[in-house]
């Protein structure tokens, strides 16, 4: 029973740090209509920044900067805002899937980067001994789930409150404006360009926090972490939710994190030793059937608006 | 005075001259009926004005100040709004917001005025709400405030357009065929609005082929053809003019 609740608390916080990235991705998506497939690029942005200023020294990598957890945090958020505010500059010529494929190719860039410069991520073998919250109850496995479950939900949270505040705000108006008609938005005096680059920025600082939070909670990031599997299954989340809604961003990525677990764990189950490694390609199998489900039973998710179709 | 003027403007797309050394100066006050036939550059002489297209030469001139390289999301500010040919909505946007939208120097448009600064975004989004709501109720739209604006008719399209201009406070509207695809009883309405309009000092360029409204707005009516100025006039000595009649009905008349 105990460790159920710990197992539960465990599942939740992972689940939370999904929705955290999902709430990014509808602010870029959801508001603005900004086709962002390098969601993974952003989350290895953030985590790797944190995870560099806050662990201790080690041979042959960059570190030993000794920051605060939270410190990491803020900065990784900051870095990760940047980044995306770059991409967003160099892409704001570019609408729709032109848009898509560019930013997955950034996402691609950046994953290579964390793989190849050992100097500065560890390369292959990623970036270990991150400090995580609460380490001093580490051997309380349940008080330190639930500790951890608790900062975690603070901060998505946190994150929830302002995005709603923002959508509902003149500054969100002029984004959805923005994804209705861009020329009509000029025509009434948006600077389109300094809009967008806004969106990447501040979805880009929100994923780039999760990717930070989530590195301090495992305590152990690699290069492996942040394949596009990643965003697909954030796009997942966001779609099964309800794009342009931030509850249904964080619920999306409850079920849909639930689903991916559980099928994993079915599949461990029932599929003989030797065919593991393959039935494991099944939890991306069932994601696709429950979008597949979703999109023919509700094409808005469960808290999109409803739309024209 | 010349509110708006525009000097020797030429855009050409590639080995065409969409518009060709074409100058117009509107004065202030008055209603300047733009009209030519079917691809005489009207549209794109309104999209050069409007700075949603960089001319190739020539200057434009808003209230006495060069406008020519500004870009066009500042020139709604700077005193001229324009209106599409076909209505740009923001469809899934209510009336209301699509009205808000327009208003312009907003705090709340700020991104970090909405953690800093709460009471004046609130009390700058309550009195431009009330002036969207008097302006809806203007066009006779009020009733659907809440409702997003892809439920309109074409022809309300085009009435809350022209609201949601008015939002900005202009100087200078531009009207691209404000009559196309509108019923009679609508452009009745829209004939009246855009009058009341005019009475209390806004000027208008107006694109159109409904002759007959253009005749009843305008005094003044600049004919264009293939991308140049073809005549000047007022409205019952372009509808006498050989060269107008021969640049519409294609040398048949001639």
């Amino acid at each position: 029973m105990i460790d159920l609740l710990g197992y539960g608390a465990f599942f939740l916080s992972t689940a939370l740090i999904f929705g955290l990235i999902a709430l990014g991705l509808n602010l870029q998506w959801g508001l603005t209509g900004l086709f962002n497939v390098g969601i993974a690029g952003f989350v290895a942005i953030g985590a790797y920044s944190s995870a560099i200023l806050t662990s201790p020294d080690t041979p042959d990598r960059i570190g030993g900067f000794g920051w605060p957890i939270v410190a990491g945090w803020l900065a990784a958020a900051l870095i990760t805002a940047g980044a995306a505010a770059f991409t967003g500059y160099a892409t704001l010529r570019l609408k729709a899937d032109y848009l898509a494929i560019t930013t997955f190719g950034v996402a691609v860039v950046v994953q290579l980067v964390a793989l190849n410069a050992q100097g500065l991520t560890g390369g292959p073998f990623g970036v270990a001994f991150i400090p995580r919250p609460f380490a001093s109850v580490q051997d309380q496995a349940v008080l330190f789930n639930f500790a951890n479950l608790g900062v975690i939900a603070v901060v998505t949270l946190a994150a929830y409150l302002a995005l709603e505040r923002l959508s509902r705000s003149p500054w969100g108006r002029v984004l959805r404006a923005l994804r209705e008609d861009e020329r009509a938005a000029i025509a009434l005096g948006k600077s389109a360009q300094s809009y967008r680059i806004q969106a990447f920025a501040v979805g880009g600082a929100v994923m780039g926090l999760a990717g930070a939070v989530q590195a301090h909670f495992i305590g152990f990031i690699a290069p492996d972490n942040y394949l596009p599997t990643l965003t697909f299954q954030v796009w997942a989340m966001l779609m099964v939710g309800g794009s342009g809604s931030n509850r249904g961003a964080l619920l999306g990525s409850i079920v849909v994190w639930a689903i991916w677990v559980g099928s994993g764990t079915v599949t461990a189950s029932l599929v003989p030793q030797d065919w593991q490694a393959r039935a494991a390609s099944l939890q991306i199998v069932a994601i696709g059937v429950m979008l597949c489900l979703i999109l023919l039973w509700r094409p808005q998710g469960f808290f999109g608006p409803r739309r024209r179709q | 005075m010349a509110v708006l003027e525009a000097r020797n403007l030429t855009k050409r797309f590639g080995g065409i001259a969409a518009v060709s050394d074409m100058s117009l100066s509107v004065t202030e006050g008055e209603i300047l009926g733009l009209i030519g036939p079917n691809g005489a550059g009207k549209t794109t002489m309104f999209d050069l004005l409007a700075g949603s297209v960089r001319p190739s030469s020539g200057s434009i001139h808003l209230m006495g100040a060069e406008i020519t390289g500004q870009p066009a999301h500042q020139r709604l500010s700077a005193g001229m709004g324009r209106t599409f040919q076909i209505p740009r909505p923001f469809p899934e946007l209510t009336l209301l917001e699509n009205m808000l939208l327009a208003r312009q120097a907003q705090t709340g448009e700020r991104f970090w005025a909405n953690f800093t600064s709460f009471a004046r975004v609130a009390a700058e989004e309550r009195a431009a709400k009330e002036k969207a709501l008097s302006l809806l109720d203007l066009v006779a739209l009020r009733r659907l405030a809440d409702d997003p604006a892809r439920v309109l008719s074409g022809g309300q399209r085009k009435l809350l357009e022209l609201a949601r201009v008015m939002m900005a406070d202009p100087k200078v509207i531009l009207l691209d065929e404000p009559a196309a695809g509108v019923n009679p009883a609508l452009l009745e309405v829209l004939i009246a609005r855009i009058r009341e309009i005019n009475a209390s000092g806004v000027t208008f360029v107006l694109i159109e082929h409904n002759i007959d409204m253009v005749s009843r707005l305008c005094n003044r009516i600049v004919v264009m053809a293939q991308g140049a100025l073809l005549f000047e006039g007022k409205p019952d000595e372009v509808s006498r003019e050989p060269r107008v009649i021969e640049a519409y009905l294609g040398g048949a008349a001639a």
